[in-house]
């Protein structure tokens, strides 16, 4: 049996980075995680030459442009519809919140297109592609719940549009886009949550595998 | 005083948004100028990203 007199005394600066091998799960999980992503690779301060072009930065504006748009739903979510749909600071975060999606968006096209055309799924990083696939496809669905919950005419028509298509597949079994309870607590709380989780494994892989090089030039060595 | 047009009114002035929305027909296809608007705007962000140099390039 260990005690906790066992335990040599760590010197000051080396605590939580030693090599120890007690079998404990969380001293595993530790060693796999500094073994995977040591502290140099998860927060780099440099990155390698080819990466100073504006094509690198629309991940990270997408990643702004996210944040902006939990941060503002926050705001909406604590106020409520009697408040976002008549005073006018109401108006103005729900507006906040509607472009922050359309730059969001936006800059996520913009991202992809880069990442298709130097084929960035190339070095190991599949994982990385297809993260950002389904950040793609289930932030469209955020989008579509999103329009779902306006109240208006709008959100009505989109509603029984897509309940007639929803039922043509026959998932019009499993969910419900004609209920606005269920269609507000996806939006505001399973979606941005899956999509949120999907970021944070994207680019914890890009931190991982490092940004991918770019093709060689035509005619050098490989 | 300065008569200051508030956000509202601008919009409305550039876009009337009190009609159907404005749509193109080509063939099959068939798609909101606004949405033709923002794809055009993407392509040719898109190209600047590339085609603009980016700030202390080279170092390193
Ligand atoms: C929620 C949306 C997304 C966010 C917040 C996001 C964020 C990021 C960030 C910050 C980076 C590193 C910086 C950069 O190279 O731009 C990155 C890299 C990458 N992204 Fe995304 N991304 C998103 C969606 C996508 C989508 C839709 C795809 C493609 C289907 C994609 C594919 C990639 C790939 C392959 C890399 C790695 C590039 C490399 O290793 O060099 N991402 N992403």
């Amino acid at each position: 049996m260990s005690t906790i007199s066992d335990a040599p005394m760590e010197p000051a600066g080396q605590v939580g980075y030693r090599p120890d091998t007690r079998p404990t799960w969380t001293g595993r999980l530790r060693r796999r995680a500094v073994a995977t992503l040591p502290p140099e690779k998860l927060l780099p301060d440099s990155q390698p030459s080819y990466v100073a072009s504006w094509i690198y930065v629309f991940g990270a504006l997408t990643l702004g442009a996210f944040g902006v748009v939990l941060a503002s739903g926050a705001v909406l979510a604590v106020k409520g519809p009697d408040w976002w749909h008549v005073s006018s600071a109401g108006l103005f975060v729900n507006s906040v919140h509607l472009w922050g999606t359309e730059l969001f968006f936006f800059f996520m096209v913009i991202h992809l297109w880069g990442k298709f055309f130097m084929a960035a799924w190339r070095g190991r990083r599949r994982a990385t592609w297809i993260t950002g696939v389904l950040a793609f496809a289930i932030s469209i669905a955020t989008a579509f719940t999103g329009y779902l919950s306006q109240q208006n005419f709008d959100s009505e028509w989109i509603g029984t549009q897509a309940k007639d298509g929803i039922n043509a597949t026959g998932a019009g079994a499993f969910w419900n886009v004609l209920d606005f309870g269920q269609m507000l607590l996806w939006h505001v709380l399973l979606l941005p949550l899956v999509v949120a989780v999907m970021v944070g494994i994207h680019v914890l892989l890009v931190r991982r595998r490092g940004v991918v090089p770019p093709f060689p030039a035509k005619g050098a060595d490989r | 005083m300065p008569t200051i047009m508030s956000a509202p009114a601008v919009t409305a002035v550039l876009v009337d948004l009190s009609r159907p929305g404005r749509y193109v027909h080509w063939g099959f296809i068939q798609i909101s100028v606004a949405n033709l608007v923002v794809i055009g705007l993407m392509l040719l962000v898109f190209i600047l990203a590339i085609a603009i140099p980016f700030p202390h390039g080279g170092k390193k």
